[in-house]
């Protein structure tokens, strides 16, 4: 097969995948039920995958289910996003041994070797896109994050099962698959449990050629048209786009930034479930036998020491630490990167403890466009 | 996405040292400049420092206490090692100042953007108003600049605002651009016995000082909202907007614009400032709340 190929693979052959992507030296990664979520972890075969499992998401709600469908991809997206992957939540960048005279400098190596991630939903490697773009596509790339980019294989699955807080439509990320993947496969179950599969790379084209897999079909062709046509209609959410950057760029005095900061709990977990929030804190750790690490861990904009300087934080309210988080992902991270920052997967209002709806709260600044909060003036 | 389709030949690049890794440089001189505030000179363990900016910084690392954006207080291309002016505020800043003669910091950058002294049209007033610390980031364009209009050309304007008298920084520097032939005028917040200069805000020296609005440049540095009133107070004698320029100060982690701190609106400062244009960026920027 070469890239832009079709073909189908039989449910009973998943197994010769993963068995391949194995014995090419990756590390096989893919959903798995834990603690009452779907979330990633290493994967042997088929039976490792969630057979049967279905998602209920809704704003500050995630609940798991079993029947009785032979359904691995059932689900939409779990807590966990890829960016753990190749963007550790914490890891030490250098260590350093310090004498009087001597600072000896070295780099922790990445032991774990290539990964191959399976069941990456379009909207999660449209997410990859985005964290490349920031991580690896500036002066200053990331080295430790791009050498995993470079080295790992992305197995995507086209969304059959969006949640009610999906809005991947709006967005353009799915839910049928694009950008930079692998192998994309479609579940088939309706007519024989099988596998839609799209070649999208060379490396892509050299796994299938060690799977067996076999020549499509018209009704494979339209059954995967079903499945992503059925999930267009069934996106819970959507987000108006249009002019968005534009319109909150210029409504930074809303009355609803301080109503939202009423609800909000300023704790984090919209940017911690984000596959593209990439805030990171760096602190020095340092032992008595004189080796000094420098430590690298996830951070969030809504602790008030994201913006501290000498004198304080410069965002001192929830207010303003909202209007930077949700600020940032629509509007200036087009400014900044040139593309938005969100991707519509929903995880930011699954995940919020008292169900903010990101789309729900840009719809209310679109409504009343050019309000102003009673009382409040600009600096001057 | 995988490049190769075996796993062993998808490696790491050629081994370097990372993006966030500092080189090692050696204090080789060290000057106080005021109460709170050292001037450290370094010198790379190994090889030349690269080459830089006027107004970029560098990321300075106290081998376990941590890693902080200092700009760089020399001038490119000066003989000898380069310098950074630190005030004692923090605990890196506190150790930095006081790291011996001798002692091994860590230097990362250098980073930013830099002030476009050689963009300054020929025989244009400069005009460089700045509040106590942030004449380190100056320094060296003023040098360069006092240095350079000896020769002729457009004056050279630097109203700087102190702290007190006693707390004058680079107070050797400013008396050398003056012999030089610069126009320089010192504020204090708070006046001293024996002083004899003015009391006041760093904005109050501008209706004194004689430049040519409409043919200068000027170039602020210091507190944000000392960055502000100035730039006003410039515009309002009718200096272009965009011929203002600031230097901005947000968090910085990283220095490159992989840690997501140092935002400010649509600026990432570390990579996109922190000299940038008042007129048409941060006019708008200096007016909005807690951004």
């Amino acid at each position: 097969m070469d890239v832009g190929d079709i073909a189908v693979l039989e449910r009973e052959d998943l197994d010769m995948l993963i068995a391949a992507l194995r014995s090419m030296g990756f590390r096989t990664i893919g959903p798995v039920v834990r603690d009452g979520a779907i979330v990633h972890g290493a994967v042997s075969g088929a039976h490792d995958l969630p057979a049967g499992w279905h998602d209920h998401q809704e704003p500050g709600c995630y609940r798991l289910e079993q029947d009785e469908s032979p359904e691995l991809f059932g689900w939409a997206v779990g807590p966990a996003s890829w960016k753990s992957e190749f963007f550790a939540p914490e890891e030490t960048v250098w260590r350093a041994s310090i004498t009087a005279q001597q600072v000896t400098l070295s780099e922790p190596d990445d032991a774990a070797g290539p990964v191959a991630i399976i069941g990456a939903r379009p909207c999660e490697v449209s997410a990859l896109a985005v964290l490349d773009r920031v991580l690896m596509g500036g002066a200053h790339p990331d080295d430790r994050y791009a050498a995993r980019r470079d080295g790992a294989f992305v197995v995507a699955v086209e969304c059959g099962a969006p949640a009610s807080t999906c809005f991947c439509t709006s967005m353009g990320t799915g839910p049928s698959a694009r950008g930079a993947f692998d192998l994309a496969l479609t579940e088939l179950v309706e007519g024989g449990h099988r596998f839609h599969v799209q070649v999208g790379s060379e490396a892509g084209a050299a796994v299938m050629a060690r799977v067996p897999h076999r020549a499509i079909t018209e009704s494979d062709r339209s059954a995967r048209q079903d499945v992503l046509e059925d999930a267009e209609t069934r996106m819970g959410r959507s987000l108006d786009t249009a002019d968005l950057p534009g319109l909150l760029a210029r409504n930074l005095e809303h009355p609803r930034w301080e109503e939202v900061a009423k609800r909000c709990l300023s704790c984090g977990n919209c940017t911690l479930v984000c596959p593209t929030c990439f805030c990171s804190d760096v602190s020095d750790v340092s032992d008595v036998s004189g080796t000094v690490e420098r430590q690298r861990r996830w951070a969030s904009c809504f602790d008030l020491d994201h913006s501290y300087l000498h004198g304080g934080p410069v965002r001192l309210t929830t207010a303003s630490r909202y209007r930077q988080w949700l600020t940032h992902k629509l509007s200036t991270w087009w400014d900044q990167f040139d593309e938005s920052g969100c991707v519509g997967c929903g995880r930011c209002l699954t995940w919020c403890p008292v169900g903010i709806d990101l789309t729900e709260e840009a719809a209310a600044i679109r409504a009343a466009d050019g309000a102003v909060a009673t009382g409040e003036r600009r600096a001057s | 996405m995988a490049m190769t389709a075996t796993a062993e030949h998808a490696g790491r690049p050629a081994p370097q040292r990372g993006t966030l890794s500092p080189e090692p440089y050696r204090v080789t001189g060290r000057r106080l400049e005021g109460a709170d505030v050292v001037t450290l000179a370094l010198e790379p363990h190994h090889g030349r420092p690269p080459t830089f900016a006027h107004g970029q910084f560098n990321m300075l690392t106290a081998f376990g206490v941590g890693e902080i954006a200092i700009s760089i207080s020399s001038a490119p291309g000066a003989p000898g090692p380069i310098e950074h002016s630190v005030r004692d505020v923090g605990a890196v800043t506190h150790a930095l100042c006081r790291t011996p003669i001798g002692a091994t910091v860590g230097v990362r950058g250098p980073f930013g953007t830099h002030w476009d002294v050689d963009d300054i049209e020929e025989g244009a007033d400069v005009v460089m108003v700045v509040g106590g610390i942030g004449l380190a980031p100056l320094r060296g364009a003023l040098r360069d600049l006092v240095d350079r209009r000896r020769s002729g050309g457009g004056r050279v304007f630097v109203l700087a605002g102190m702290r007190s008298p006693d707390q004058i920084l680079f107070a050797e520097d400013l008396e050398e651009w003056r012999r030089s032939g610069a126009h320089v005028a010192v504020t204090v917040d708070v006046g001293a016995p024996g002083w004899q200069g003015p009391v006041g805000v760093v904005t109050s020296l501008l209706p004194d000082t004689p430049f040519d609005p409409t043919h200068c440049a000027a170039f602020a540095c210091g507190p944000e909202i000392m960055m502000r009133f100035a730039a006003r107070a410039l515009v309002d004698r009718g200096v272009d907007p965009r011929q203002i320029r600031v230097s901005l100060e947000r968090n910085m982690q990283c220095g490159v614009g992989l840690c997501g701190h140092c935002q400010l609106g649509p600026l990432l400062v570390c990579r996109d400032g922190p000299v940038v244009p008042y007129g048409g960026v941060a006019d708008r920027l200096f007016m909005e709340r807690q951004r």
